[in-house]
């Protein structure tokens, strides 16, 4: 058996098939490899790989680095095929390296258009691969196909008009023979939608509007005889899952707009701050959560939906888990959307609680107003659009944590003006929203990062770790109960997913914004992370 | 048809070489031109050399300059009072320049003889054994250039070049490189990087490789091209139908 594999493995070395789709479905069979952005369709960012243990894991070792040319955050996840690995240097070059020597094979750039204005960055979160083709969503709201062994590019559409406010920096999601993708400008009063696109041309499949137009189901939600729909964001900017089960497509639906001003969108502004369920062929909708009813305070449902099998009150259940950035923890029944636990994960002083359909109860008082109201937690969110992990072994679910943090909302007039920022007011906090400042001398009491464990089963919070800066860095973990991930401290560091105790740190030197991944060549298990705008991958020391 | 080829061939050696007899210039000074013209003067002439009203650099339309030598001056001192800067080139390195914009009015005054078209030309190079080697959109072989975007980067003439004599140049992307390791197997494929340590190369299996220096025997680059001269499979009309296509490839826009 274990020759057979091995055979397997350098057959897989020495001629590196094309990644069908199957074998995305089946990544986790292929450990060594990281063929879709959050590890497989379900999105666990948990690696089958158990070479580097809790006991081992204080003899990685630096094994190379890429320095991206360019000083934007480096928030993409690589793709690892075969010994190859390819990401996005900022805003839009693809990469592809040697991923045990990090040596260059080529490099496409690609020139986003001027018009593009995105909210909060230059950023691009990776890449998705289908046969011998790489998926590059991009900064003016192209998708473009590139070729895996050479760089060159295949085809190039234009999904939405950048002078508009339409961008893109999500990874994009392959699903059978489609790449599916969404769009950003949830400040620039866009009308959010997720797109399917054929891989082969790049012609769109369909596409779904996160905000329904008259005569549709949940129109009734923005207010009537008003336009307020047509530029109410509700943007796609974080990767969606994927159930081969139900054939379903789960993405996380950003805020409604303006952002802090809702006095022109009364109603529930459907699908905002939602996850859809969505058929992956055809993009009709097939059921909807909707997290925080007619947000207030920039609560972007933008969340990697991770999904699990689990035992939920003594019977199995195919569930959906979720850290919203509005505070909550929530399980859903991913087949019918059914509402079964929601629990703060972090203080929440926006509502009281949840009901038993599943609707917040909201706090009074907590609305923006224009002098200024305190909310936790505040608008970066209890978490934000960082990777969590799900690890079958321990049963738990890991969060990156904003704790402790309250913004001040403040609500000012709003008019809608194409390609213009459409917000109507500006959250302040004692925590920096995106900026790293490179020092730190605040009081944590005013906010700190954490990774937190949560029990699925129950929403309690078996364990914390705790950082002084905040962090923006996804969660990984591994089949041995390593869990890795850093923070805007500036270290990359490994967990006992078991009991949070710190077994290895290394200072990276700037914040960590992306989630990590694991991969193997040549039978040696690799960590890969990003820090400010470098990758850095480890390996036991030989 | 075929009988006119040989004569357009004739006229062509002919005017290529009476110009560089002319102006003194080799085939050599002509590459070195275009690498310098490609890389300074497109940014805002265009490849075409045709950016800028009232001046076409490629069938030599200049505004204050006639002669080789006041090229060579404008080039190196610019225009004052114009966006053309002074540069910081040798009297030599302009020269090729120049050597290379009279070899683009040479080129471009032969492809204009015979009218190609675009459509007959993307007929010939489907029916053909072209992508075997070349890949266009995501269609064909990775072995040979890409030519995807041919048309954005060579000129109508560099293109006919490629097809009639294709180890006159062989741009430094697309040569191939032969490594005999000490294991005795033998790699070919296209150079993509290198350093102290390691080699990496696209095979001509497609695959991406990083190798080792210290398993690497012997490497050389293969200077002649791989591509087979199509100057007896080409009547006149084809070869322009075929080159006017090829320089219709300008990218890969939507579908």
């Amino acid at each position: 058996m274990t020759r057979t594999l091995l055979l397997l493995l350098l057959i897989g070395r020495a001629f590196a098939a094309d990644v069908t789709f199957d074998r995305i479905l089946r990544a986790p069979q292929e450990p060594q490899n990281w063929l879709t952005h959050s590890g497989s369709v379900l999105s666990q960012r948990h690696s089958p790989l158990q070479d580097i243990t809790p006991e081992n894991v204080k003899d990685l070792e630096l094994q190379w680095i890429f320095q991206a040319r360019s000083l934007e955050k480096f928030e993409a996840t690589p793709l690892v095929v075969d010994g190859i690995m390819y990401t996005v240097q900022a805003p839009n070059d693809v990469v592809a390296m040697d991923a045990a020597t990090g040596r260059i094979f080529w490099i496409y750039s690609y020139r986003p258009s001027p018009d593009s204005r995105p909210c909060c960055g230059r950023v691009n979160r990776g890449l998705a691969i289908l046969g011998d083709t790489l998926f590059m969503a991009t900064l003016d709201a192209h998708l473009i196909a590139i070729d895996t062994k050479t760089g060159a590019l295949n085809w190039n559409v234009q999904v939405a008009k950048p002078e508009a406010g339409y961008a893109m920096s999500v990874a994009p999601l392959v699903i059978k023979d489609k790449v599916i993708i969404g769009t950003a400008g949830g400040e620039y009063g866009i009308r959010g939608f997720i797109a399917a696109h054929d891989a082969k041309t790049g012609k769109e499949a369909w596409r779904f509007y996160t905000i329904p137009g008259p005569g549709e189901p949940g129109h009734e939600t923005w207010p009537a005889g008003t336009d307020a729909w047509e530029h109410g964001g509700a943007s796609i900017w974080v990767t969606g899952s994927y159930d081969p089960e139900t054939n379903l497509t789960f993405w996380g639906v950003g805020n409604p707009g303006p952002d802090w001003n809702s006095d022109e969108r009364p109603g529930d502004n459907l699908y905002s701050d939602s996850v859809v369920a969505l058929d992956a062929d055809t993009g009709k909708l097939k059921w909807h959560y909707q997290f925080t009813p007619h947000d207030d305070w920039d609560y972007d449902s933008t969340q990697i939906p991770v999904l699990a099998d689990i035992t939920w009150q003594g019977k199995p259940r195919k569930v959906m888990m979720w850290a919203n950035r509005n505070g909550f923890f929530y399980i859903l029944d991913r087949i019918t959307g059914q509402y079964l636990m929601g629990k703060p994960f972090v203080d929440v002083t926006w509502a009281t609680g949840i009901d038993e359909t599943g609707r917040p109860i909201r706090a009074p008082g907590m609305a923006p107003t224009r002098e200024g109201v305190t909310v936790s937690p505040g608008v970066q969110g209890g978490t934000n659009w960082y990777s969590p992990s799900y690890s079958p072994r321990t049963g738990l679910f890991y969060v990156p944590t904003w704790a402790s943090y309250t913004s001040s909302f403040t609500k000012t007039p709003a008019k809608y003006e194409a390609g213009r920022s459409f917000t109507g007011g500006s959250p302040r906090s004692i925590v920096p929203s995106i900026r790293y400042p490179q020092v730190n001398n605040r009081n944590p009491a005013d906010g700190y990062g954490a990774v937190r464990a949560i029990d699925p089963l129950t929403g309690e919070r078996k364990w914390e770790f705790k950082m002084a800066d905040v962090t923006d860095a996804g969660i990984l973990t591994t089949a041995s109960d390593v869990l890795f991930s850093g923070g805007r401290d500036g270290y990359f560091y490994a967990l006992d997913a078991r009991n949070g105790e710190l077994l290895w740190k290394v200072n990276v030197g700037a914040g960590v914004a992306s989630g990590p991944i694991s991969y193997s060549v040549g039978g040696r298990q690799y960590i890969a992370v990003t820090a400010g705008s470098s990758l850095f991958t480890y390996a036991l020391r030989k | 048809m075929l009988r006119r080829l040989p004569l357009l061939l004739l006229a062509y050696s002919l005017t290529l070489a009476s110009l560089l007899a002319q102006h003194g210039y080799t085939p050599a000074d002509v590459e070195d031109g275009g690498r310098l013209f490609r890389a300074n003067c497109a940014n805002c002439h265009g490849p075409d050399g045709n950016f800028i009203p009232g001046i076409d650099l490629g069938r030599n339309r200049f505004k204050t300059a006639s002669t080789d030598s006041d090229l060579v001056r404008v080039i190196r001192i610019g225009v004052p009072g114009t966006a053309m800067p002074p540069n910081n080139y040798s009297e030599f390195q302009a020269t090729t320049i120049v050597a290379y914009l009279r070899s683009m009015a040479a080129d471009e005054a032969r492809a204009g003889a015979l009218g190609g078209d675009p459509a007959r030309g993307k007929t010939w190079y489907e029916k053909s054994d072209c992508a075997t080697c070349h890949r266009v959109k995501g269609v064909g072989s990775r072995q040979g250039p890409d030519l995807t975007e041919i048309g954005a980067i060579r000129r109508a003439g560099e293109l006919e070049r490629s097809l009639l004599e294709p180890d006159a140049e062989v741009l430094q992307a697309s040569r191939l490189l032969q490594i005999a390791a000490k294991d005795g197997i033998t790699v070919t494929g296209i150079m993509l990087n290198q350093d102290a340590f390691s080699v990496q190369i696209l095979d001509t299996k497609d695959q991406l490789r990083s190798i080792p220096r210290d398993t690497i025997r012997d490497q050389s680059f293969v200077t002649k091209s791989p591509m087979p001269s199509y100057r007896d499979k080409l009547n006149a009309q084809e070869l322009a139908d075929l080159v006017s296509y090829l320089a219709s490839l300008k990218g890969a826009a939507a579908p």
